[in-house]
């Protein structure tokens, strides 16, 4: 099984060398992205690129979009997130909710396509008739649920019981206690998951791809098809002309210095309280 | 047990149908798309599976997915052909080698990796990474091994191999993120045992320490497929997107198609109930197959650790 000691020792260096040669090569990608982006997108901004809409160079509608979007499917996907994860940290501890919980880690596996798709069914199809801000917001919010659920029950659990035994022997009920007291306790992991599922559905493109359609103007209504920063960078990465693939790098910067800008603030909040 | 209509049950209730949700929207896709599939399935039966047309001029109606089956598994495949051994040395190096000042910031910056949005390593692919691909690899590749069918044909960058490479790049943080938990979940007295019987770092590794994680890892490589097989505009934008019996991936540098990139590209342009419910059936063919791979990881990595729900942290 073994050979010879000098060549075990030749062995265990090149393993070694091969190892952080794993790391270097899966750095380099990453960092061929952000260098692209940056030297292909900076020369783009400007006022005029950000505020425009699409017919006079900008990317207005765009931003425009993704920031409705994140909006309403906060709206819908919170509320709905941190009530279920509420369930599986506080009531939890029963099959019900050990199933739940399990089919909420095979809803985050779910293709983002297949989302798309039911979303257009149901909400293009069936309720809106058209192309719909709400549509994307939905189907974008059938993402965010699982990820706000597993990361409210993850914080609400860090929270000590004596927190909890403390309100209820004051006589407080146990619904009361458990929305003012360990909500309130776990409000930065709450913050920071929800930020990390925003950052994550705001670069989604399949799901919006199918249901807000993308638009060269500003809102116009939840019965209208809408544009957004994911979306309008695949629509004009397709295009011929060098004009509007500059404008997709340039949209490209936008969109990953939000999503890093969201990550980079999260790590930093929560690097105090998940030090080990 | 009586139950009696507090507010606390009433809290626990309510709590209790919300965190059904998931539940609640698992079933509405598989409606949607059962439902949205009996026309197309209804009319082929079986040769939607194993057909390799897809002709949606009237009168002339064909529609196969077996060609999109294969370019999925082929794409997903050169993914973990890949994309293992490098998560592995990356799991490997963080636990068992880097100093310690050093492995927060190298795993913080594979995390980021999984940050950068899919259609942002779409972009990167198309105008950059193809054209690599294509001179470094591909050109040289097929001039001195062509004949060999897999590296036939005329390589253009925008191809089955061009897909399967991003999408090994993109399943690297998943991958390594778990494999790196299984390995810290193996008891330092298995590593304790064996150096003192005079083992290198290296065989410490190789016969103990991945032969005790074997089943997580296995099911950290299962998550990395769930991720690659679902994954949608990255691939769309890289693979050339062929339609038809010249989507069936016979050579890596060919232009090709998997099920999520059939979707993206063809679904809004379907005019009518029978070519859009050919699409969905492309999806319920698309789904069956993740929740598969994704029940199987979730059995195999359970079994070691605790796994956190996608890649969000």
């Amino acid at each position: 099984m073994f050979h010879g000691y000098k060549f075990r020792k030749f062995q265990n260096k090149l393993f070694y060398f091969l190892c952080l040669l794993c790391v270097v090569i899966a750095v380099v990608p990453l960092a061929s992205i952000l260098l692209e982006v940056i030297i292909r997108g900076a020369p783009v901004l400007s006022i005029n690129f950000l505020t425009a809409d699409g017919l006079h160079g900008g990317i207005g509608p765009a931003i425009q979009g993704t920031l409705i979007l994140i909006g309403l499917t906060c709206l819908i996907g919170v509320p709905v997130g941190v009530l279920s994860g509420v369930y599986l940290a506080e009531y939890g501890n029963n099959k019900y909710a050990s199933s739940m919980r399990s089919i909420n880690d095979v809803l985050t596996q779910v293709p983002s396509i297949v989302i798309g798709i039911t979303a257009f069914s149901v909400i293009v199809i069936g309720v809106t008739g058209s192309f719909s801000p709400l549509a994307g917001a939905i189907a974008l919010s059938f993402m965010m649920i699982p990820i706000i659920a597993r990361t409210t029950e993850e914080s609400l659990k860090l929270v000590p019981n004596s927190v909890r035994e403390a309100s209820l022997a004051l006589g407080v009920h146990k619904w009361r206690t458990t929305l003012s007291i360990v909500l309130a306790s776990a409000r930065g992991g709450l913050v920071t998951g929800t930020l990390l599922a925003v950052a994550r559905i705001a670069g989604e493109t399949a799901p919006i791809l199918l249901t807000i359609l993308g638009n060269s103007y500003f809102f116009q209504g939840f019965n209208a098809p809408m544009d957004a920063l994911p979306l309008r960078i695949f629509l004009n990465s397709r295009l011929p002309s060098p004009d509007a693939q500059a404008l997709a790098w340039g949209a490209a910067l936008i969109l990953i210095l939000m999503v890093l800008s969201l990550n980079i603030i999260v790590r930093l909040a929560s690097r105090g309280r998940l030090k080990r | 047990m009586r139950l009696k209509f507090t507010l606390d049950n009433i809290f626990k209730v309510a709590a209790g149908i919300v965190a059904a949700s998931a539940v609640v929207i698992l079933l509405l896709n598989a409606y949607i798309l059962i439902s949205g599939s009996t026309i197309v399935l209804n009319r082929y039966g079986l040769d939607f599976i194993t057909g390799t047309n897809w002709n949606p001029v009237t009168g002339r109606e064909s529609f196969g997915v077996l060609p999109y089956i294969l370019g999925t598994i082929v794409t997903s495949g050169i993914a973990l052909l890949i994309g293992v051994p490098l998560s592995l040395g990356i799991a490997i190096f963080l636990v068992e080698m880097a100093p310690k000042a050093v492995r927060v910031p190298i795993s913080y910056l594979v995390e980021l990796l999984a940050a950068v949005p899919s259609v942002i390593f779409g972009l990167w692919g198309i105008f950059f990474l193809r054209f690599w691909i294509l001179d470094y690899i591909e050109k040289p590749v097929n001039a001195y091994l062509g004949w060999i069918p897999i590296f036939s044909g005329t390589p253009q960058g925008l191809d089955i191999f061009t897909a399967g490479v991003i999408l090994a790049i993109m399943i690297i943080p998943t991958v390594a993120s778990v494999s790196k938990e299984v390995i810290n979940a193996v008891p330092n007295s298995i590593r304790e045992g064996a150096y003192s019987i005079g083992a290198t770092k290296w065989e410490v590794i190789r016969h103990w320490v991945l032969s005790y994680g074997r089943s997580g890892i296995f099911g950290a490589v299962i998550l990395g497929l769930g991720r690659a097989v679902g994954e949608t505009m990255a691939v769309t934008m890289v693979i050339g997107n062929a339609v038809g019996p010249s989507a069936m991936p016979t050579s890596l540098f060919a232009p090709g198609q998997t099920l999520p990139s059939l979707i993206a590209n063809g679904f809004l342009e379907s005019p009518t109930p029978l070519e859009k419910s050919a699409y969905i059936g492309a999806g319920l063919v698309l789904l069956a197959l993740s929740l598969l791979i994704n029940v199987a990881a979730h059995t195999m990595v359970t079994r070691l650790i605790k796994v956190k729900g996608g890649t969000v942290e």
